[in-house]
């Protein structure tokens, strides 16, 4: 943030190095910790009539990574975004809270107190990636390198050994013991590679091609990129049978393809050839009919009694009901009778206990870190960080998207977790490794610069070519084309034109990447 | 517990996420003021929509710059926004402004585009021009679509900063 110093006369603007208390940050987070730590005392006291045995530990716990991840960032990234990390911590601490009271009603496989390490594991994580990437710049030399984990990440379940297929969907590799999701860390990879890709390859994908319907349509060939992530993602979703995965990828990269390029032909080309692969998959493979009957007929009879049918769903949308406008509150509901309510449906169990105006308070915190990176995508100044910001927020977006429009029968139901909520490790360590990186490049954002680029006045004032918008002969100008004029005509008062890349360059760290975005 | 503490706690509870929330809000919404000092920024206002009033006849505007032809206005200043203060030389080059670092002017400001507005001399008068902007370019509460003549004391609106030519 750059403050004016005032000189009477004629006020310079310079960037002071003065750094932000982040006092707002610290605020939020004590509301976020306070709302986790009473969920946790509400729970164990109405499911048990006392604190529950954990309470302490977990409780010091999150306030511990809090107050670390606080501290960090005062010192690494003073300038990062204050309300991403406090809205991070709040929803793990009610994701948290709600595994510890399906823990205590003993419902099978919720574990509160691993959820807990893996919180831990993810934060000193995101707390080591903020203190040793100091320039998200960095990581765009790693943009093929990116495209070879991400591909490897996604392969991984189909392999014999490590393969594993729970609930009908391949998407889990079984590693020493450990259950891994390798495509949640995928995502990662693959926000990072179409970053460094699109921002050198843009311009043939944004200016080729004729206009069809006031529709800027790209060339054929250019049309090479999305099939290929097109059939991987169909192939995802025909060979490890997720639908959920499958979209995440494809969205993401559509999305990141708008934002490099501003096209909305491409938004309609995405819609298009996913709406066609969908529909092609679901007639033609079983598996994927079965998702499309159990979300088109839920309340079907024989669905709902059969294997794998609509039971899960259907139960969870009982739950929302009864939860109503201000739920049962903390323990009071029924939240284990829903299948899975720990992790896939963790949504329909905070609904049952927390109400609507619950719910609807947890998503407009996810909208809070969404929009805080969005804004970060557009604060940025190099083209690497504005897609890696923005592919980042639209990709958690998109999975919350999908996960709550599974359950509330929007779209059929897939096999997504809700970020930072849902029980399960690999969701965590990846999401709390895209809140680092968005925290890194919101500091590199509104970090002030030294460059003579913002706030500043290039030097000697003007720098361009006087240029004469109609006719010469000084008479009102009209609408017309610019007419240049040589800068020679001009009578030079004082000020001699200079460039303003020249100041620039002089800079020993130029910004890389391109600029206009 | 009695029924009633259990409905307080639950709905205090909701109560406090709300709070959150808003708070988180608030927060935001730092970003969206002008970063000038408010009492300042009211003050450029009023004069804002003072001074218009006679800009937006064209004919009426170009008046008031007869008289000082010799001299002509000789610098743009900025009154508000982040860089109030800042001043500018005129001379015969016209002057872009925007986020981009090509501009003369360079914003900083999430509400401006690359290159917003440009304002220049024509014959004995100034223009100002909007470049295709997101978010327009504005003389009192008109938009500037074509150019449109500057006198000086005239502020002109881009993104959260007011420009005018003074002198």
């Amino acid at each position: 943030m750059s403050a004016a110093v005032e000189t009477p006369a004629e006020r310079t603007v310079e960037p002071t190095e003065r750094r932000p208390a982040r006092l707002a940050e610290l605020f939020l987070l004590i509301l976020a910790l306070a709302a986790g730590i009473t969920a946790f005392a509400m729970v164990g006291r109405s499911v048990t009539g006392e604190l529950p045995g954990d309470f302490w530990p977990v409780s010091l716990l999150l306030t511990g990574i809090g107050v670390a991840a606080h501290v960090v960032l005062r010192l690494r990234a003073p300038w990062a975004d204050q309300v991403i990390l406090p809205a991070v911590v709040l929803l793990n601490g009610l994701g948290l809270a709600m595994i510890l009271r399906l823990e205590l009603a003993d419902t099978k496989g919720a574990a509160a107190w691993s959820q807990m390490m893996y919180t831990a594991l993810g934060a000193g994580i995101a707390i080591l990636l903020v203190w040793f990437l100091r320039d998200h710049r960095w990581i765009r030399r790693l943009t093929y390198t990116a495209m070879l984990v991400g591909l490897g990440l996604v392969v991984l379940p189909l392999l014999p050994v490590i393969g594993r297929e729970i609930n009908g969907a391949r998407i889990w590799v079984n590693i020493a013991g450990f259950s891994l999701q390798p495509a949640e860390f995928a995502k990662i990879a693959f926000a990072i590679f179409f970053a460094g890709y699109l921002v050198t390859n843009r311009d043939t994908l944004a200016l080729a091609g004729k206009k069809v319907l006031g529709l800027q349509l790209p060339r054929i060939r250019d049309l090479g990129p999305i099939i290929i992530v097109w059939a991987a993602s169909l192939a995802v979703l025909v060979f490890e049978r997720d639908l959920g995965t499958s979209l995440l990828f494809f969205g993401l990269f559509v999305a990141m393809l708008y934002l490099a390029t501003e096209r909305f032909s491409w938004v309609l080309i995405g819609l298009v050839l996913f709406g066609a692969g969908a529909l092609v998959a679901a007639s033609v493979f079983p598996h994927v009919g079965a998702r499309m009957d159990v979300w088109l007929h839920p309340f079907d009879n024989e669905l709902y009694n059969a294997v794998g049918g609509s039971f899960q769903i259907v139960q969870g949308t009982f739950a929302l009901a009864a939860g109503g406008l201000f739920g049962t509150g903390w323990g009071e509901g029924y939240p284990y009778l829903v299948p899975y309510a720990f992790s896939d449906f963790i949504y329909s169990s905070l609904g049952e206990e927390l109400g609507l105006t619950g719910l609807l308070a947890i998503l407009l915190t996810y909208l809070l870190i969404v929009q805080r990176g969005l804004r970060t995508a557009i604060a940025v100044r190099d083209g690497f960080g504005k897609l890696l910001a923005g592919g980042l927020a639209f990709v958690m977006a998109l999975q919350l998207f999908v996960v709550v429009g599974g359950i509330t029968r929007i779209i059929p139901l897939t096999g997504l977790t809700m970020p930072f909520m849902a029980q399960g490790g690999s969701s965590l360590l990846a999401n709390w490794i895209v809140i680092a990186l968005l925290l890194r490049i919101s500091d590199n954002a509104r970090r002030p610069s030294a460059l003579p680029m913002r706030g500043m006045v290039a030097q000697g004032g003007a720098m361009h070519d006087p240029i004469v918008v109609g006719a010469h002969d000084g008479a009102t100008p009209g609408t017309g084309v610019p007419v240049r004029r040589p800068a020679a005509d001009a009578p030079s008062r004082g000020s001699t034109p200079s460039h303003p890349t020249e100041a620039i360059s002089r800079h020993p760290d130029p910004p890389t990447g391109g600029e206009h975005l | 517990m009695s029924e009633l503490t259990i409905t307080l706690l639950r709905l205090g509870y909701l109560v406090l996420l709300w709070v959150f929330v808003l708070s988180a809000i608030a927060v935001l919404r730092r970003d969206l003021a002008p970063r000038g000092t408010p009492r300042a920024s009211r003050a450029d206002r009023r004069r804002a929509d003072a001074s218009p009033a006679a800009a937006p006849a064209g004919a009426a505007a170009a008046a008031p710059a007869a008289p000082s032809r010799r001299s002509g206005p000789t610098r743009l200043v900025v009154t508000t926004g982040p860089l109030t203060g800042t001043t500018l030389p005129l001379s015969t080059a016209s002057i872009l402004i925007g986020r981009s670092p090509g501009c003369t002017l360079v914003l900083d400001d999430d509400y401006s585009s690359s290159r917003h507005a440009r304002i220049f001399p024509q014959g004995d008068q100034w223009f100002v021009e909007d470049l295709g902007s997101t978010n327009g370019t504005f003389i009192g509460d008109t938009q500037v679509s074509g150019p449109v003549p500057l006198a000086p004391g005239v502020g002109v609106r881009i993104g959260q900063s007011v420009v005018e030519l003074q002198g």
